[in-house]
């Protein structure tokens, strides 16, 4: 029993860190109705730079907060440049556009902070257990700091003039200039919102799965999973959906297919929800055309 | 003094092919300007032209101030509000939400003080106040798309068939509260409307199109004795 | 011209206009000539480098039945490509089939298999398609590497295989007989992909694509189409996976990353996306190009690529194959 409860809360903790990508992934869904498959990249890079500043000395949280304000400096760049000059493109064309995203910023990772696995620190350490020893000091940590980037994020768009004109926005972009809300800008910001986000998931799990160039390649695709399981448009339902692949992941990886293929139950949660309920658990219809 | 609006040789259109021909028409300060016009004429297509929704050619001036080839969010900004056809609220949001929306651009104190003007026009949007506008039968949905344009403070009002597909009742209540807001108000209205009656009634001028040229332009109440239009537009 | 309107012209030119059927068929022939004489002049290294390219560009026109000319955005091609390349080094190395007798096991296979996929992709709009077999090409190496069917794949020590043997009345070695192998193959597919996209077929292929409403209004069966288009796919693909399994005589898991997937992605853009020629140059573009890339920089070939892709989509959205189609168009304006 000690060993259920145990897995649901390690899930829980990991859940936590795809529940924040999951977030990231459909802040972008929401303001531009894309997919970034570049998102695991972006966070890792952000990692590297958390990790560079760490290592020349500056304290944890510093780096930690400049970390955050550099990636969204990065992500509403790289809507500004590359997103921008092809937003009316076909689909396949943004694919291929996230498609070198990726290749750029994951191999120019690897190329500047080189391929060794790298330790990254935890801000959270404890003398003592626990919750009777069920529990590690960062998996309370990073939990806690994933639900209050959430909060701040629901926060953020329900309360601030600027979350309300992001989210009008995204579902309305021809009324939205109509009352004043410059659209562009606001695209620029839900990638900058999303690549802030990617980062602070990037540091949480980098104490636990080590920092390497690939590092969010599978945490990317759990996110995936999360972000249709709960609704693809609907950010609370991607951060349940993030909860839920992290415990379903663990449980199965602890009881049913065992830890190799847990990536292929991230495919499967993926193929479910697109086949069996394509708008998720809490989602509106994704239109399709067949 | 110029007029608030004024296009001189107004041309646009979606593509290649121009729908408007070099359009001459003005709203003046506090006015009520109609374009009438049979489906197609180009009705609607002006007012997409004024608020920068198309590209463009001519003159199009607010206030004296050239917003021609502007980006729509900054003619708005300008002081231009828009209620085009499908009324373009929020459905997603709240009725509040979309008030807000409404006053995005505005950094003054008197925000709370014209939500409840808006409340006083329109009673039953506060009713409504925290469902979603999706929810709202259609007239609720026209109000709140008027509130929401007012809530900008304009100068200028630009209103596509504010009458389409709505009970003769709601019909003219919404009527009666534009005149209301005619009175009150003092913002200059560019109305686009199918019921030539009721337009011809709140307009002081009006222009009469045809497949994107205007062929009569003058006082509403001139044009409201002519004999043609009578024939063919207003029905006795 | 934007990209968008490039991209939607693209399929209203109909393959070699302008060309006798006789003129057709001596290009082909002087083409298969010229793609001959690399056998005299290239030592086993790099015969060997073009027989994977060929394999590439064999798997490219696969990727570029299903997402160019049927607008289905496939990641995920690297897992035909690997299920081909088990299912021929299986039959090999367990049964000891002949490399020609596993051909026919490892289209049908592969065909099966793109069509089990071709139905949940239904169902999916473009980005969700690119997003599920993205996962897929993630996972393929972890599902390759299960212990339940370790048995037959070898888990992560992968098989091992021999190139088939030369004819004894082929005065070729091993190698050279390899590049034979995989020429004969890949021209059989491009020829088969070939008649089928300027038919019937691939011009509802090209509207179920770009008209999908319009298609099914004139009766299409845009199910059926979609599936089929899959399953062809597939097969092409994983064909090109059977060649590149004896071509390297071993297959393991690691070999079928997702960055074979995204290779023959970029191939097909940088080639030319709905251009069977372009298939060819995608093909050479992803074997040649990492290897220049990485003599410009060692560290990151990859960054190579993924700016070489950014800058086809922004600047030849129809690829290397259109850069050469309108020079052509230019030249034979200029000469008459």
């Amino acid at each position: 029993m000690d060993g259920l409860t145990h897995q649901i809360i390690a899930g829980i903790a990991t859940g936590g860190i795809y529940a924040a990508v999951s977030l990231a992934l459909v802040m972008i869904y929401q303001a531009t109705h894309h997919v970034n498959f570049a998102q695991g990249e972006m966070a890792t890079l952000s990692t590297f730079i958390a990790w560079s500043m760490i290592q020349a000395g500056i304290p944890y949280w510093v780096a930690f907060l400049a970390t955050i304000a550099i990636s969204f400096v990065i992500g509403a760049a790289v809507e500004r440049l590359l997103m921008r000059p092809v937003q009316n493109a076909p689909v396949l064309t943004h694919v291929g556009v996230f498609i070198g995203l990726l290749l750029i910023i994951g191999n120019a990772t690897g190329w500047i902070f080189g391929y060794t696995t790298k330790l990254f620190p935890t801000p959270f350490e404890s003398e003592r257990p626990l919750l009777g020893g069920l529990v590690s000091a960062h998996e309370l940590g990073s939990t806690a700091v994933t639900l209050a980037v959430l909060v701040l994020v629901y926060l953020f768009f329900r309360h601030t003039r600027l979350g309300l004109a992001m989210r009008a926005a995204a579902y309305n972009p021809r009324s939205a200039r109509l009352v004043g809300i410059r659209v562009g800008w606001m695209l620029a910001l839900g990638w900058g919102l999303a690549a802030a986000i990617g980062a602070v998931a990037g540091m949480m799990v980098a104490p636990v799965v080590f920092l390497d160039p690939s590092m969010m390649l599978g945490i990317l695709l759990y996110a995936f999973a999360g972000a249709l399981l709960g609704g693809i448009d609907n950010p609370s339902g991607a951060v349940i959906g993030g909860f839920a692949v992290g415990v379903l992941e663990n449980l199965a990886g602890a009881y049913v297919v065992g830890t190799e293929l847990k990536l292929t139950v991230a495919l499967a949660i993926i193929i479910g929800v697109l086949v069996v309920k394509p708008s998720g658990l809490f989602g509106r219809v994704v239109l399709s055309r067949v | 003094m110029p007029a608030l609006l004024e296009a001189k040789g107004l041309t646009a259109g979606y593509g290649a092919a121009p729908v408007l021909h070099g359009l001459d028409f003005e709203v003046e300060e506090g006015g009520v300007t109609a374009l009438l016009g049979a489906n197609g004429a180009g009705k609607t297509t002006t007012l997409r032209a004024v608020c920068g929704m198309l590209r463009t050619a001519g003159e199009i001036r607010l206030g004296g101030q050239s917003i021609a080839g502007r980006a729509t969010e900054e003619i708005a900004r300008l002081g231009l509000a828009h209620v085009p056809d499908g009324r373009g609220t929020f459905m997603e949001l709240t009725v509040e939400e979309n008030f807000r929306l409404g006053a995005y651009i505005r950094r003054d104190r008197e925000v709370q003080a014209d939500f409840e003007r808006m409340w006083a026009w329109f009673p039953r949007l506060k009713q409504r106040w925290r469902q979603q506008a999706g929810t709202l039968s259609g007239g609720e949905q026209q109000m709140l798309a008027i509130a929401r344009a007012l809530l900008l403070r304009p100068r200028l009002l630009l209103l596509d068939e504010p009458s389409f597909g709505l009970a003769p009742l709601i019909v003219q209540e919404i009527f009666a509260i534009m005149r209301r807001i005619r009175e009150e108000s003092g913002v200059g209205i560019l109305l686009v409307e199918q019921n030539a009656n009721l337009a011809l009634e709140l307009a002081d001028r009006a222009y009469l199109l045809e497949t994107g040229r205007i062929v009569v332009a003058g006082p509403a109440v001139e044009l409201r004795e002519d004999e043609a239009i009578r024939h063919s537009y207003l029905g006795y | 011209m934007s990209a968008t309107d490039r991209i939607a012209a693209l399929p209203l030119r109909r393959p070699a206009a302008g060309l006798a059927a006789w003129q057709r068929g001596a290009l082909l022939l002087a083409g298969l000539a010229a793609a001959l004489v690399p056998l005299w002049l290239l030592e086993s290294f790099h015969l060997f480098q073009l027989t994977m390219a060929v394999i590439m560009a064999l798997a490219v026109l696969g990727l570029n039945i299903v997402t160019g000319y049927n607008g289905q955005i496939s990641l995920g091609h690297g897992a035909f490509f690997a299920v081909g390349a088990y299912a021929t080094a299986i039959l090999m190395s367990h049964l000891d089939w002949s490399f020609w007798a596993t051909l026919p096991v490892s289209a049908a296979v592969c065909g099966l298999v793109g069509y089990g996929v071709g139905f949940p992709a239904l169902r999916l709009g473009g980005l969700y398609l690119a997003l599920t077999t993205f996962s897929l090409a993630v996972a393929v190496p972890q599902i390759l590497k299960h212990r339940a069917i370790e048995d037959w794949t070898g888990g992560v020590q992968g098989l091992f295989l021999v190139k088939p043997d030369p004819p004894g009345f082929l005065p070729l070695n091993a190698d050279q007989w390899m590049y034979c192998v995989a020429l004969i193959v890949a021209a059989l597919c491009f020829l088969l992909a070939w008649n089928l996209i300027r038919g019937r077929i691939g011009r509802a292929l090209m509207a179920t694509r770009d008209h999908p409403i319009a298609a099914e209004a004139m009766g299409m069966d845009i199910a059926a189409l979609k599936t089929q288009a899959f399953a062809v796919s597939a097969m092409i693909t994983g064909l090109a996976g059977s060649l590149s399994a004896v071509a390297v005589e071993y297959v393991a898991p690691d070999s079928f990353s997702f960055a074979l997937s995204i290779n023959l992605f970029v191939g097909m853009v940088v080639g030319g996306v709905a251009s069977i020629l372009g298939s060819l140059f995608g093909g050479l573009f992803v074997l040649f190009v990492p290897n220049i890339a990485e003599a410009i920089s060692k560290a990151a070939p990859g960054v190579i690529y993924g700016v070489l892709l950014i800058a086809f989509l922004y600047l030849l959205p129809d690829g290397f194959a259109g850069l050469l189609r309108r020079l052509a168009a230019r030249l034979r304006r200029g000469a008459g």
